[in-house]
């Protein structure tokens, strides 16, 4: 009877475990042999070259400097992004007039599509007929206005302020519901003890909230470590090699080389540093718990 | 408890067979139907058109199935092939190295023996550059078998567009575009000082800046050079290889670029040129059919990029614009082929060029297309394509040289830093290779 009873179980479980299986466990395998091969996608031979890949890998300079790149973009998501996002959570949190409004406005960007954000934002930047240098030049403020996606000083930057504007209502939703699981008694009782609003949001509101900036801090870094959409639709890594990133790299060396034992190789080195990136954060978030 | 057990025993009968359905044998359904795999949007109503008439004359039906855009079809592809799933009909897009390796494969079938049936009437039908894009010669580079591989559909050429009525604005003969390079770069002052838009193209994807600059590089050395460079003989610090990519400065300083060129896609050069924002475009024939779309009142000529030296002709991409093939392991290789066939000749191919603006590859069908695709059409003496070159350029170093002239556009890099650092990945690449 056990027999069966256990057979039965395995039987029920065992199309998620096929499931699972097909679409990630092969998979991910295929991707770490793959590393090892020299591969164009089509011939049905993959020649081994052992670490020969990996090797490139550390010296492909584009590489790396499309990993600090997307390091820039995560700096400034994580500050401007996440200070955005926590403000605006903290005043929807406080008694506002048409709270509720602001809470559905501020979620729209992240529900946007990343190609429709990212072509929206391209037409708004647009050096010739973008809105921005219009109405920078009405203004008078005629020597701002550029062709912010195509001038090399400032596409990173640009396409990094885009990139949080599309991801900070995720941080904001995540705020707002920390925020609101912080006992209004507590408040009380600091206003009772004398505390202003700047106290009350110092010795209150931050160390109870220290967990989810933990939180968004991860979902921040590892969620921009991995942008791509954005920035394929509004500058395809241009101009030059200023706004490439570490998966266009590796759909570079897919499609345009046709090398996907490379590409694989480096989705491996991506994938381990993205590793490394969350198991600090981990020590630093069990820390800040202690 | 027995409602529970047969409950869970029916869902898994159901996860089952439906797992197994996936693998049922195709034989059957593959019995009278030929499939095609393609990525043209714009030519999907036309293609479907062409089908119906197909079964009502043969009996045979052909399936269109479209997967756009491009990449995604490529991707479709590459994937089928390694599951050997491939349809009876499909195309390959990507560079001549690609296609030899699904012929290495044994994925494609060799329509030689074919094209060379009755005097080789169905070869002699087809623009002979068209062809040649399909087609490999005796100890290519490849080590592919010679032979023709693909059937062209449409051909196509790459150069410039101009904007008559901008060209009246800016007090030029709106039927005299410039001549040569020094007249172009006179033009891009004008444009500059009218405070227009000067060339818009899809220069943010790479490869069309790749097509611009070999323009210029067989102008100014001449195809040989060219070809020995790619062959490594060569080097890209060549002074001729400095006086192509100078160009790009030359023009950029002229005030003849539309400003975000260097990001800029193909389709928002489209709408630019069509919208009459921008005087030039970098375009290829297929624009015909975008720009009527786009504006119908729209005035244009085209014409092929201005000599910057009278030592070679100027050259322009041009050739096969879309091919098919047929997949060697179909089981209706024969019909696949004789659809091809019948979709290649006259009658097919003049619907096609009228249904869609696109040049035809049949050689008769030329009579009956509009003038400005004529002046296209006319450019076919002029044109090569890399995919007739014999050899293929590393991807790498295609990449460093397209982002080099990006670089210069933006004023980051000089036309010598450039062609070091391409020469520098050049070596890199040969040292691998050896």
């Amino acid at each position: 009877m056990k027999v069966k009873s256990a057979l039965e179980s395995y039987l029920l479980v065992l199309p998620a475990v096929l499931i699972f299986s097909v679409f990630y466990i092969v998979p991910f395998f295929s991707v770490l042999q793959l590393g090892f091969h020299e591969w164009d996608g089509i011939l049905p031979t993959k020649i081994f070259v052992g670490l020969d890949n990996f090797k490139e890998i550390f010296a492909d300079k584009i590489w790396w400097q499309s990993f600090w790149q997307s390091g820039y973009i995560t700096l400034i998501a994580l500050t401007f992004q996440n200070v955005l996002a926590f403000l605006l959570a903290w005043a929807c949190d406080r008694e506002i007039r048409m709270k509720n409004f602001y809470r559905v406005l501020f979620f729209i960007p992240p529900v946007l599509s990343e190609v429709v954000v990212g072509l929206v934002w391209q037409w708004i930047l647009n050096g010739n007929y973008g809105i921005l240098n219009h109405w920078l030049t009405h203004f008078g403020f005629t020597n701002l206005a550029r062709d912010w996606l195509s001038d090399p000083n400032t596409a990173l930057t640009t396409v990094a302020v885009v990139h949080c504007w599309k991801g900070f209502g995720w941080g904001f939703l995540l705020f707002l519901a920390g925020l609101q699981t912080i006992p209004r008694e507590l408040y009380e009782a600091a206003r009772v003890d004398g505390a202003n609003a700047w106290s009350s949001f110092k010795n209150v509101t931050v160390p109870l909230m220290v967990p989810v900036v933990v939180m968004v801090a991860i979902l921040t870094i590892l969620g921009t470590m991995q942008v791509f959409v954005l920035i394929y639709t509004m500058t395809g890594g241009g101009p030059g090699y200023h706004t490439e990133v570490p998966v266009l790299r590796i759909l570079a060396s897919m499609r345009g080389s046709s090398r996907f034992g490379y590409a694989c190789a480096q989705g491996i080195t991506f994938g381990v540093i993205l590793c490394m990136i969350s198991f600090v954060q981990l020590l630093v978030s069990r820390k800040a718990k202690n | 408890m027995f409602k529970s057990k047969v409950f869970h025993s029916a869902i898994l009968v159901v996860f089952i067979s439906i797992i197994l359905s996936g693998c049922a044998s195709k034989e059957e359904l593959c019995k009278t139907n030929i499939t095609v795999w393609h990525w043209m949007t714009d030519r999907e109503p036309a293609f479907k058109e062409l089908a119906k008439r197909y079964e009502a004359k043969s009996g045979i039906k052909v399936n269109f199935d479209l997967y756009a855009p491009s990449d995604a079809y490529s991707q479709k592809v590459r994937a089928a092939a390694q599951g050997a799933n491939l349809p009876d009909i499909f195309g390959i897009l990507g560079e001549k190295r690609d296609f030899a390796s699904f012929i290495k494969a044994g994925f494609i079938l060799k329509l030689t023996p074919y094209m060379n049936e009755d005097n080789a009437k169905w070869k002699n039908s087809l623009f002979a550059k068209a062809l040649a894009v399909n087609e490999f010669d005796e100890g290519n580079s490849y080590g592919v078998d010679s032979g023709i591989y693909g059937v062209p559909i449409d051909i196509m050429t790459i150069q410039m567009v101009y904007n008559k009525s901008l060209f009246r604005q800016l007090g030029l003969n709106p039927n005299k575009p410039p001549k040569d390079f020094t007249e172009l770069l006179e033009i891009g002052k004008k444009i500059s000082a009218a405070k227009l838009q000067g060339l818009v193209s899809g220069w943010g994807e790479v490869w069309m800046i790749d097509c611009f600059a070999n323009n210029y590089a067989f102008n100014i050395m001449g195809k040989d050079k060219v070809i020995a460079t790619i062959k490594g003989e060569v080097s890209y610090t060549d002074p001729d290889w400095i006086k192509v990519l100078s160009l790009f400065k030359d023009m950029q300083q002229s005030g003849l670029f539309a400003s975000g060129l260097v990001t800029m896609v193909n389709k928002t050069a489209e709408q630019l040129f069509a919208n009459e924002k921008a005087v030039f475009a970098f375009n290829g024939s297929w624009c015909v059919n975008v720009y009527k779309e786009m504006n119908p009142k729209l005035e244009y000529g085209a014409f092929l990029p201005p000599q910057a030296s009278d030592k070679y002709p100027m050259a322009i991409w041009g050739g096969a614009g879309s091919s098919f093939v047929v997949s060697a392991r179909s089981k209706n290789k024969e019909e696949a082929v004789k659809f091809l066939r019948w979709l290649t000749e006259r009658d097919q191919q003049v619907y096609l060029a009228e249904a869609t603006n696109n040049l035809p590859a049949n050689k008769d069908s030329l009579s009956k297309i509009p003038d400005i695709l004529a002046g296209f059409a006319r450019a076919m003496d002029s044109a090569t394509h890399p995919r007739v070159w014999g050899v293929s350029e590393f991807s790498p170093v295609i990449e460093a040289f397209d982002k080099g002239i990006q670089s210069i556009i933006i004023g980051e890099k000089t036309p010598e830093q450039v062609a070091a650092e391409v020469q520098r990945i050049k070596e890199r690449e040969l040292a691998k290779k050896r």
